[in-house]
């Protein structure tokens, strides 16, 4: 080999850098985007409404995924503690995804239907009222603000170019839908809509590793 | 994976592991002593020396441990490995481990009523864990409860504090509903009962206000909360004279209260539960609540006397 060729030469050393890195995304990253497990939705899913748009966007803004993943892992113990273990399709929608990287708190993607609406505004308000050992921050301002004309359009309309199936039509009831709801009932929404996607009506068909589960988190509580 | 996908995978996979030891062999070889040519200030040279010998071995070790890996593992395109593993199928192992676990645990508590299984330290255990698991977010870790949702500690029950009604309440849920019914009051009806309702239990409340006051609950309240003010387990009207207040309570919390209406719901768990869960969850609540104590159980129980530790 001729060393020289490349220790003298840094545009050389960093080609060869990149060829030689690329070949790691090549295998792992290239073959996934054509792959229907990881591009195509789950079963059941639906876009997101409006309202859960605009919460989402306050969920992002807000940072919440710097505590909060939506993500379960597949174990045993996250499997009983949250519900069924996440799946790549559950996110196609998602742009970012957030599946996170840190639990300060518990993970979010089952957290739909958890709690009612009155606890998460309760609990937002002030997360100590309803947990008094929670370190999570209030977020009293949300209960405040409002969206404003075409705000919420504007961020359907960039998920829409990034591959999210929504009609002009709904993108134009946006505004309908978030009129006089604030920031706090948005992430609320938002919040309850996490849920593992229910297949519909359920044919005759042999279940899906996805639905069986699914189906076995119910007697799955919380381990003794 | 489609095949030209798998294909892919396997192709560059396997080439990398192969070219890697293209790399490690070509440079296997080499005469000591020689210099890779070129020349630092002045003087300084870099042999070429070959790798000693155990970090050549480490990277061969290295490389058969890779393909050793991609044989029994899944990991080139669609083939499985050898050994078949999945992490789904390990998941299901260990959940079907945990499952049979939790199954025995239960069976160990077959036949026994809530009471009896609330005196059960084991029982009591398990009933603990599904509470923090699952109704600690409303009624806090210590079971006290919080503003709107209700303390589990205290004889104050709102649907009732027998076993079944608690084994009810976890399964079924509940929803209580208070209407906004000062708003259709006069200002003086609603004085009324402002100036009586947060004080009812404090003797030293003036006669002529409770008087007032008692004559407008009549009218507006006691269908659901009682004449006598004592609620409706029923209903989950509360009990109003015993001075313990799901909501906030004083004159200000009472009037958000009747001004505003309250929604509290308690969600149905039977979907998330299995019955045994619900069975010694609802044990474990009753056991945090004080009982009188009933007939059956006032006779000492028939502990072994001398071996208690």
């Amino acid at each position: 080999m001729n060393h020289e060729l490349v220790e003298k030469n840094v545009g050389w050393l960093a080609v060869l850098i990149a060829v030689a890195i690329s070949f790691g995304g090549l295998v792992e990253i290239v073959p996934l985007m054509h792959q229907n497990a990881v591009t195509q939705p789950l079963p059941g899913m639906h876009p997101r409404t409006p309202l859960e748009v605009a919460g989402r966007d306050v969920y992002l803004r807000e940072g919440c995924y710097n505590c909060h993943s939506q993500m379960v892992r597949s174990l045993a113990e996250e499997v009983l503690r949250y519900g069924p273990a996440g799946q790549a399709g559950e996110s196609v929608w998602d742009h970012p995804f957030q599946w996170g990287s840190k639990r300060t708190g518990p993970d979010l993607s089952r957290i739909g239907g958890k709690y009612s609406d009155e606890w998460h505004r309760i609990h937002l308000m002030n997360p100590r009222d309803v947990v008094p050992e929670s370190n999570m921050p209030a977020f009293p301002w949300l209960a405040e603000k409002k969206f404003g004309p075409g705000e919420v359009a504007a961020m359907m309309r960039a998920l829409q170019r990034v591959g999210v199936p929504y009609t002009d039509d709904e993108i134009a009831k946006a505004d309908a839908d978030v009129a006089g709801k604030t920031e706090m009932d948005a992430l609320i929404a938002y919040l309850q809509s996490l849920k593992f996607p229910q297949p519909p009506a359920p044919a005759n068909q042999p279940a899906a590793p996805a639905a069986a589960a699914a189906a076995s988190a119910p007697q799955a509580g919380s381990a003794p | 994976m489609s095949t030209f996908w798998s294909g892919f995978v396997i192709v560059i996979s396997l080439g990398m592991i192969a070219a890697c030891l293209w790399l490690l062999f070509a440079n296997a070889r080499g005469a000591p002593g020689e210099t890779t040519g070129h020349v630092w200030d002045e003087d300084l040279r870099e042999y070429n020396n070959p790798l000693p010998r155990w970090w050549f071995n480490l990277f061969v070790i290295l490389s058969a441990f890779g393909v050793g890996y991609l044989v029994l593992y899944p990991g080139l395109g669609n083939f499985r490995g050898w050994l078949g593993w999945t992490s789904t199928q390990q998941l299901q192992q260990n959940l079907d481990t945990l499952t049979a676990r939790r199954k025995a645990a239960f069976a160990a508590l077959a036949g026994k009523d809530i009471p009896a299984l609330a005196q059960d330290p084991g029982a009591r255990t398990l009933g603990r864990a599904v509470f923090l698991n699952n109704c600690a977010g409303c009624h806090g870790a210590d079971a006290q409860g919080a503003v709107g949702f209700p303390n589990l500690t205290d004889d104050d029950w709102l649907y009732g504090g027998s076993p079944e009604a608690i084994v009810a309440t976890i399964t079924h849920g509940r929803n209580g509903v208070m209407p906004p019914i000062g708003v259709g009051l006069s200002p003086e009806a609603r004085q009324a009962l402002l100036d009586f309702v947060p004080y009812w239990s404090d003797p030293a409340l003036d006669p002529a206000k409770r008087e007032a006051g008692m004559k407008q609950f009549a009218l507006t309240c006691a269908p659901c909360h009682g004449a006598d003010g004592k609620g409706n387990k029923i209903l989950g009207a509360p009990n109003l004279t015993d001075d313990i207040w799901l909501f906030r309570g004083g004159r200000a919390g009472v009037e958000e209260t009747i001004m505003k209406g309250r929604q509290s719901a308690m969600p149905a768990w039977q979907n998330v539960l299995t019955p045994d869960e619900i069975r010694v969850v609802a044990a474990y609540v009753y056991s945090l609540a004080p009982h009188p104590v009933p007939p059956a159980a006032a006779a000492p129980a028939p502990a072994t006397p001398a071996s208690a530790p």
